[in-house]
């Protein structure tokens, strides 16, 4: 239990540091990168829980994936530090009254309705209890159409994505790769008779002829 | 152990952990320097060449004189580079390499740590492997590194979808996300195993397993003929020997992983031999040997074609495989696919 509670407070430092370097770091691509660190070390305190499919998960999607095409965009960008400071003075009470909101809120949760919270007893489980196993059972029995209706949400909001952005410009080229297979050796290559010797034939007109 | 347990008290599953480790990393590095070696002996027989054969006898010490040579050249960083991501780059390349061998099994009982979701950690762990290259193809500063690291990060991004897919369909025939629980489902001999009854998956998954690891016919992140060797272009010395040391790791990781999940990990084919790890290491060794073969054998994938592969064949074939699983298993002949 005490390495446990060791690699708690360790996480949980990384976190908060790792955290805080996502909004203080200058370059976008480092920020990036910290706030990946944020999300592993997030997907180990979860693990700490045993949480652990949606710790997993969390690595899986958000690092693996979310993060990546993140990253893509931002190194794509050329961004500007001077020009994105530029009005930073018109903008900042706007900003401190959201992260008072934030911090408010925050606050009203963690202190009042926390404590009046029953603590809650983490269930005592086997060795073979499959986190996994568990939530896959509930989340297609009992909420079987809350997860069919978030699924196809998100499958409209990736219609809905790409129609809104796809342009098809015109006189592109494309390739037909189904034409391309069934190509056949007739359709390519020509076959011409060449008549041989031609120097022969000049040295003698009259055989040709004949 | 005893005195040793109580001589390191509490850190001692630290200790443990790492003496574990190391007992899986060492002879993984030593097989990625002579899997070097036999992909340049096999390929230079495949081409009629002798390959290495000047350090040590048949060049079996090449690997390491490579290795020592990397090691005391200089690490060069390009002016324009960002220091840290680029020695970064490469660490970050390595780490999901080694660090998904934690949950592989060698034997029934032979694995670091027997986690139920085994599966699901292989798959969060290989997906933070294009970091390392997209790092690296940004942090050189260099039009040739980012084209690799972008053309790498797109279809690595694009084949983990279809490998994941291919998952899922072992995932429903060994109703286990562990992956001992998976080998343990496939007793019984070689028609027992998932290649079988996941055909297509095995093959996409295969296929797929080319692609993640920028391997050739898909190794478009490197293309020498066009970017110059793409993402680690501008690397040298120890820092490419990492990104070498990755590659090969990977490819190892793949071949087990496809060992363990179509062809029934540490179980023998005819089930009056005895089981054991000597069965995993033929068939990984078989499934490595493929890898060369189709590198010594097919042209480079143009990138349309690449990306057609990925989305418009692999995706919609294991979706149809899954959905004619889930089907077939509610009929009698469901224990065909069990």
């Amino acid at each position: 239990m005490e390495f446990k509670t060791f690699i708690f407070y360790w996480f949980a430092l990384v976190l908060l540091f790792g955290a805080l370097r996502v909004i203080t770091c200058r370059n976008p691509v480092h920020a990036a990168m910290w706030l990946v660190l944020c999300f592993f070390t997030a997907a180990g305190v979860w693990l700490l829980l045993h949480a652990e499919f949606l710790a997993i998960t969390l690595v899986l999607v958000y690092v693996g994936a979310v993060m990546v095409l993140f990253l893509f965009v931002i190194m794509m960008l050329d961004v500007n530090l001077l020009k994105l400071k530029e009005n930073f003075r018109s903008y900042w009470p706007v900003g401190a009254m959201v992260g008072v909101l934030v911090a408010f809120e925050m606050a009203s949760i963690l202190f009042v309705a926390y404590d009046r919270a029953p603590a809650a007893v983490a269930p005592e489980h086997g060795a073979d209890y499959s986190n996994t196993r568990e939530l896959g059972l509930l989340l297609y029995t009992e909420y079987v159409y809350a997860f069919e209706i978030a699924a196809v949400l998100l499958l409209v909001a990736i219609v809905a994505a790409i129609a809104l952005t796809y342009r098809r410009r015109k006189g592109v080229r494309q390739q037909d790769v189904g034409e391309q297979v069934r190509v056949k050796k007739g359709d390519r290559l020509r076959l011409i008779k060449v008549p041989t010797e031609p120097a022969a034939e000049a040295a003698k007109p009259g055989d040709a002829a004949a | 152990m005893k005195e040793l347990e109580l001589f390191f008290g509490p850190i001692w599953p630290l200790v443990w952990t790492m003496v574990k480790i190391v007992v899986i990393v060492l002879p993984l590095v030593i097989a990625v320097a002579y899997l070097t070696l036999a992909e340049r002996k096999i390929i230079g027989y495949m081409q009629v060449r002798i390959g290495p054969n000047r350090v040590g006898p048949f060049g079996l010490l090449q690997p390491f004189a490579d290795t020592f040579k990397l090691m005391f050249k200089e690490i060069v960083i390009p002016s324009g580079a960002n220091k840290y991501l680029f020695i970064i780059a490469p660490v970050l390349s390595i780490m999901p390499a080694i660090g998904a061998w934690a949950v592989v099994p060698f034997g029934p009982e032979l694995v670091v740590a027997d986690v139920n979701a085994g599966l699901l950690y292989i798959m969060a762990i290989t997906s933070m492997g294009v970091y390392g290259v997209i790092l690296a193809g940004w942090a050189s500063n260099s039009k040739y590194a980012f084209l690799g690291c972008m053309r790498s990060a797109a279809q690595i991004v694009s084949y983990e979808l279809a490998m994941g897919f291919a998952l899922v369909g072992v995932l429903m025939a060994a109703n286990s996300l562990n992956l001992g629980e998976i080998v343990k489902g496939q007793e019984g001999g070689l028609h027992h195993w998932y290649w079988l009854p996941l055909l297509p998956m095995f093959l996409i998954y295969v296929i797929a397993g080319v692609a993640e690891t920028n391997r050739h016919p898909f190794d478009l992140a490197e293309g020498e003929s066009e970017i110059v060797a793409g993402f680690h272009v501008e690397y040298s010395g120890i820092t490419f020997a990492v990104f070498f040391l990755a590659e090969y790791a990977n490819m190892i990781l793949i071949a087990t992983l496809a060992s363990i999940m179509f062809l029934g990990g540490w179980l023998s084919p005819i089930p009056a031999l005895p089981d054991g790890f000597i069965w995993l290491a033929a068939k990984v060794s078989f499934v490595l040997f493929f890898f060369l073969w189709i590198r010594a054998t097919f042209p480079r994938y143009r990138y349309d074609q690449l990306m057609r592969l990925g989305w418009k064949i692999f995706i919609p074939i294991t979706l149809i495989w899954i959905i004619f699983l889930g089907v077939m298993m509610q009929t009698p002949l469901a224990h065909l696919f069990h």
